[in-house]
């Protein structure tokens, strides 16, 4: 909403308060002011100039040479506009102005022929082209011919003016208005409004006489008022309504347009105008629309219409789109001569939907929807007749044309002064909130402790106490309320154990060289299943913005891997990045996904890089295999945890395997596919992803000391020759359990695979130790636990002991 | 014999002085001292001697022996302290080469700002209530006031999967479910999470961000402890001599609703670049939780009241760090992220 402070001043007194102060009341007190807009930009030496000659230039085709009276003296410009012409009275920028845009003028020769100044078109004078009255649109903006030459033209075009834009948020459609406005600024300085007075005469015909009305949906139109002027003359509106309607963003079409545009900006009321003519019947009729009906809308847009959708008729055919857009067929135009004037109640959730299916937001749609005064409807109309009549020169026929069954009482609201001081933890006077209650224009009385209080209709938010609350907060000012913190038995709060676990997940990582990332949850259908731990069905957006934002990740990799490619482009040596975040997959028994968390990193490039000193490593599996080894053995699920190799879609089928918690598939380990590599410029890059929700709900042993071996334990060395595709953990498996109690650690540490072996044979190495707690082991006891476990490779791993 | 035992002594020293490092001179301890030694010899020779001259010669062997014996140890001493001298020289190295590289990683500056308002309120003894990203339209807009055909949907632009499932605008969800859950009793948490509105990606619109909301539900809780509240907050991320103001507001489910501004802590509310010359910079929304909401999760209203906050970690980290465009947060480029590795208490 664009508040004009000029306009504004026609109903309440601002007391000469400067309109940056008054916006930052306004704003304090209830209504943000988004931007003070000072309507002049500073502008100087802009006058009104009178045409008395206009020649073309003897060298440019699209050049005039105008001799203009600016008040002062007759001086020469020349003027490039289209429609200059003689006898005009026009914007003249002098030497020395300067335009909102910041262009200086000055004497200047244009092809030989001096200037001195410039003619103005509205644009130049920082009005929006699409607020210039169409006449206008293409070149210079021309003055009534009874202007005066010489004048201020910024004061001619009410541009001294200050424009307040209010954001308003949905509960205060009753500042959609200037009255609204000018109530909301009375109550905060505390000063009365005047209200604009309606007199006008009327012609001894009743509309009645000639317009016939029936509302077919009274709940969807439970008021509908008409009101018929005849012999009306269109023309252009008077200057102080074209600029007024300029202020508050409307472009100026005709004197009848403008004027329910102007009562709509006034009121707060929509207001339509037919051309009775071209009604053809003498009928309304307000009607569902038929299925599948069309109307032509004042925007020449066709529309087809639902039968859930209001429409104005003739009886026969749709006129307009109530409350959304009138109708071509009925439009008011240069040959009109009598209109009917609509005023009317429309309800808000009819017109929603309707400016909803039509994807069309009027300014008299986001009226209608929040609801509008069913007590202004009628004075709209009043008002609308008495401008016409005024402005186009019409006779008001007698009477309006009514159907009426909207309830126009005021909500009751009760509520103590106790309440509204508990609520705000203050000791406000009950004095104090009379006054403020008068201030807001509410009636309201005081009896048996309570407040008896009737939400004027203008203000559909005041509902219930909580409302009166805030409203005299509000004015009473939150800076007044004091500072406490919440009293009563104190909580322990914290965290829960699986938020205290996720944090140690994030510090392990990031504490291994992992940095975090957080990276979109809607990607494309396409990436949404790949890499997913499990096949699910998808969950896709009803209308998603983009094909690439249309589906909820299944795998966190896909955009982890988007990443990557992010960085490497942009020449990071390495990419090392984790991420927790949800997947979502299937669908419960409530019909929402199955949302579950899960952790996956990405790494890429460099790993160390201490060259001087003869150390580099790039990633490879073991380093990404490392730090899931060492996440697991963070949270005591090492013992519980094992790598299998595996296969997934994307991931190299030699070099992948999946993780899994106690027997069950829990994660997956693996290197991008060298395709899927390539495809995304990436260098060999490692993934993995892990299901955190069962990792960290997963029950554990709790962590009980076990005493510090006291006595030395003793290694032995096993090497030996195996097939190729044997799996050490494979070899570890059978070592382990052969090894009885006294084997307490199994490491592989050398492993050959070269050419000093016979093809498709490798060499394995593995240490072990063993420990007695009790006592220092004999040789005999190791000999026999030892031997034990090469009798088991022996006959189990099909291997050949070496050396 | 005595002429050949001073000869020797003399030999022996000329040769502990020429030793130039601990090997020689130890030589030079095997070659006179050691049990093959002339000394040594000497002392087995006195078997030839009569017996009366055993003692004295004994006794002058002995001093022999002790004499040359402490030369050496001298100069053992003094060739030990050289050759150390020549280890840490030969050892010293260029203290200004790069160290092996410890490499870490460090959050994201967005879950930076998360854990830091997590651990404010936990403080405050609040617990951290979580739900899902993907909700009914019931938890995410009608149990909190917000019916079907309710303008101010319009606020928040969704992303529906179903008629009656879409992503969550807000985790305002979060407390619908909670104080479902609670069945009447009183509530203290706050909710941190992932919402999604229909906003064009820009510099300050992303489909996808991040909200913290706090609920607090008891007897008397009044406005009076949300401004204390959110005073205790804005100077804990802002600095303690921030203040702070509330603007009358809108939202559906609290009622009253406030806009809460601090004073910038750039300017110190002079007026600024950052608070775009208003001394003020808006923070959060917030208010009493409105009666339909109580009572919709099973509250009774007049016995009960509580309030709520929202505020976006995106704007907060924002406004700290002087970032400029909210697509940062979600282009995960190293370069940016790197730079919140240090931390700042
Ligand atoms: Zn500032």
């Amino acid at each position: 909403m664009l508040v004009s402070t000029k306009w504004l001043a026609d109903y309440i007194d601002t007391k000469g308060l400067d309109p940056a102060e008054l916006a930052e009341k306004i704003t304090r007190s209830g209504i943000e002011v988004d931007a003070v807009i000072d309507r002049s930009h500073g502008m100087t030496n802009v006058v009104v100039g009178h045409v008395l000659e206009c020649e073309k230039h003897p060298e440019a085709d699209k050049l005039s040479i105008c001799q203009v009276d600016v008040g002062e003296e007759v001086t020469q410009i020349i003027c490039g506009a289209p429609n200059i012409a003689k006898g005009q009275k026009v914007i003249v920028a002098r030497p020395g102005a300067v335009l909102p845009g910041g262009m200086k003028i000055k004497k200047a020769k244009l092809r030989g022929e001096e200037s001195n100044g410039m003619i103005c078109s509205l644009q130049e004078l920082a009005i929006e082209g699409k607020l210039v009255p169409k006449a206008y649109a293409e070149g210079i903006y021309v003055l009534p011919v009874d202007t005066q030459a010489g004048a201020d033209a910024l004061e001619v075009l009410g541009l001294h003016d200050t424009v307040l834009e209010l954001g308003l948020t949905p509960n205060r459609a009753d500042a959609m208005s200037m009255l609204g406005v000018a109530y909301e600024v009375g109550a905060i300085l505390s000063e009365d409004m005047k209200y604009p007075e309606i007199t006008y005469s009327t012609s001894s015909e009743s509309a009645e006489n000639v317009l016939k009305l029936r509302v077919e949906d009274m709940d969807a139109n439970p008021l509908y008022i008409a009101k018929v002027v005849k012999n009306v003359k269109i023309g252009e509106s008077p200057l102080w309504l074209q600029q007024r309607l300029m202020a508050a963003g409307v472009r100026p079409h005709n004197n009848v347009v403008d004027v329910t545009n102007y009562v709509l900006m006034e009121y707060g009321q929509p207001l339509h105008a037919f051309d009775y003519d071209r009604l053809q019947t003498g009928e309304i009729v307000v009607r569902a629309a038929r299925q599948g009906e069309k109307i032509t809308t004042l925007d020449t847009q066709e529309r087809e219409l639902a039968s859930h959708q209001l429409v104005i008729t003739n009886g026969q055919e749709a006129v307009a789109i109530a409350g959304v857009m009138g109708g071509a067929n009925s439009e008011v135009h240069e040959g009109t001569t009598t209109i009917v004037i609509e005023s009317a109640y429309f309800k808000p959730a009819s017109v929603r939907q309707t400016s909803k299916d039509h994807n069309l937001r009027s300014d008299a749609s986001s009226r209608f929807e929040k609801g509008v005064d069913p007590n202004r409807v009628e004075a709209a109309a009043e008002r609308a007749a008495q401008l016409i009549a005024e402005l186009a020169g019409g006779e008001i026929l007698q009477g309006s044309v009514v159907v009426d069954e909207l309830d126009k009482s005021q909500k009751e609201v009760v509520v103590s002064p106790d309440f509204i001081n508990n609520r705000l933890g203050m000791k406000i006077s009950l004095e104090d909130m009379t006054s403020i209650l008068s201030r807001l224009k509410f009636e309201f009385e005081a009896a048996n402790g309570l407040l008896y209080i009737k939400a004027p209709t203008r203000r559909q938010d005041i509902q219930i106490e909580e409302d009166i609350v805030e409203e005299i907060a509000r004015i009473y000012g939150y800076d007044e309320i004091p500072i406490t913190l919440p009293k009563g038995e104190s909580t322990p709060g914290g965290l829960t154990p699986y938020q205290a676990q996720r944090r140690i997940v994030r510090n392990y990582l990031e504490g291994a060289g992992l940095q975090q990332a957080i990276t979109y949850s809607l990607t494309s259908k396409e990436l949404a299943q790949s890499f997913a731990l499990e096949a699910a069905p998808v969950t896709q957006l009803l209308m998603p913005m983009s094909e690439d934002r249309s589906t909820l990740r299944q795998s966190l990799i896909p955009h982890l891997l988007e990443a990557a490619t992010y960085n490497i482009a942009r020449k990071a040596d390495a990419v090392t990045m984790f991420e927790t975040g949800s997947v979502f997959l299937g669908e419960t028994s409530e019909g929402l996904p199955h949302e579950e968390e899960h952790v996956a990193a990405v790494m890429t490039g460099k790993w160390l890089d201490h060259s001087w000193q003869g150390e580099r490593k790039t990633v490879d599996f073991f380093v990404l295999k490392g730090i899931i080894e060492g996440l697991f053995a963070k949270i005591g699920l090492d013992k519980h945890m094992s790598f299998e190799q595996a296969q997934m879609d994307g991931l190299h089928p030699g070099r992948t395997a999946t993780i899994k918690l106690a027997d069950k598939m829990i994660g997956i380990v693996g290197q991008l596919h060298p395709t899927e590599q390539k495809k995304r410029d990436l260098k060999e890059t490692y993934v993995m992803e892990l299901n955190l929700a069962k990792l960290l709900t997963f029950t554990l042993e709790p962590l009980l000391y076990t005493p510090v071996p006291r006595f030395p334990s003793i290694s032995r060395d096993i090497a030996l020759v195996a097939e190729r595709a044997k799996a050490a953990g494979e070899l570890e498996k059978i070592i382990r359990s052969a090894g009885g109690k006294l084997l307490k650690d199994v490491r592989v540490f050398d492993l050959y695979e070269g050419e000093k072996m016979e093809p498709g044979q490798k060499s394995v190495a593995f240490s072990l130790t063993y420990e007695d707690p009790e006592r220092t082991l004999t040789d005999e006891e190791v000999v026999k636990a030892h031997s034990k476990v090469l009798k088991a490779l022996e006959e189990q791993g099909n291997v050949q002991l070496r050396g | 014999m005595q002429e050949q035992l001073q000869q020797l002594k003399q030999e022996a020293i000329g040769k502990i002085e020429a030793a130039s490092n601990v090997k020689e001179l130890q030589d030079v301890r095997v070659a006179y001292l050691g049990k093959k030694g002339p000394i040594t010899d000497l002392l087995k020779g006195m078997g030839k001697l009569p017996a009366e001259e055993r003692p004295k010669m004994g006794a002058l062997v002995n001093v022999v022996r002790e004499e040359v014996t402490s030369v050496l140890d001298e100069r053992l001493v003094l060739l030990e302290d050289a050759a150390i001298q020549q280890q840490l020289e030969n050892e010293s190295i260029d203290v200004t080469l790069p160290g092996r590289p410890a490499k870490t990683g460090n959050h994201h500056p967005l879950t930076r700002v998360v854990e830091e308002i997590e651990d404010l309120f936990i403080s405050m003894g609040y617990e951290i209530a979580e739900g899902p990203e993907v909700e009914k339209d019931y938890y995410n807009f009608e149990a909190l006031n917000l019916p079907k055909g309710h303008p101010a949907r319009d606020m928040q632009d969704s992303f529906y999967i179903s008629e009656d499932i879409l992503l969550r605008t807000h985790t305002s969800p979060v407390q619908a479910r909670t104080m479902e859950a609670k069945g009447g009793e009183p509530i203290k948490i706050i909710c941190p999470g992932k919402v999604y509105r229909r906003d064009s990606d820009d510099a300050t619109h992303s489909h996808q961000f991040t909200q913290i909301e706090g609920l607090v539900i008891g007897e008397n809780i009044n406005m009076s402890d949300l401004k204390g509240t959110l005073s205790v907050f804005a100077k804990k991320m802002f600095g303690d001599d921030r203040e702070i103001r509330l603007r009358p507001s809108f939202f559906p489910f609290t009622e009253p609703s406030v806009e809460m501004d601090i004073s910038c802590f750039k300017c110190g509310g002079s007026g600024c670049n950052v608070c775009k010359k208003t001394g003020w910079l808006e923070i959060l929304g917030a208010g009493m939780v409105h009666p339909n909401v109580l009572e919709m999760a099973g509250y009774d209203s007049k016995r009960l009241s509580g309030f709520a906050f929202g505020m976006g970690p995106e704007r907060i980290a924002m406004l700290k760090y002087g970032v400029e465009d909210i697509r940062h947060f979600y282009t995960n480029d190293v370069r940016f992220v790197s730079q919140f590795h240090r931390t700042e208490v």
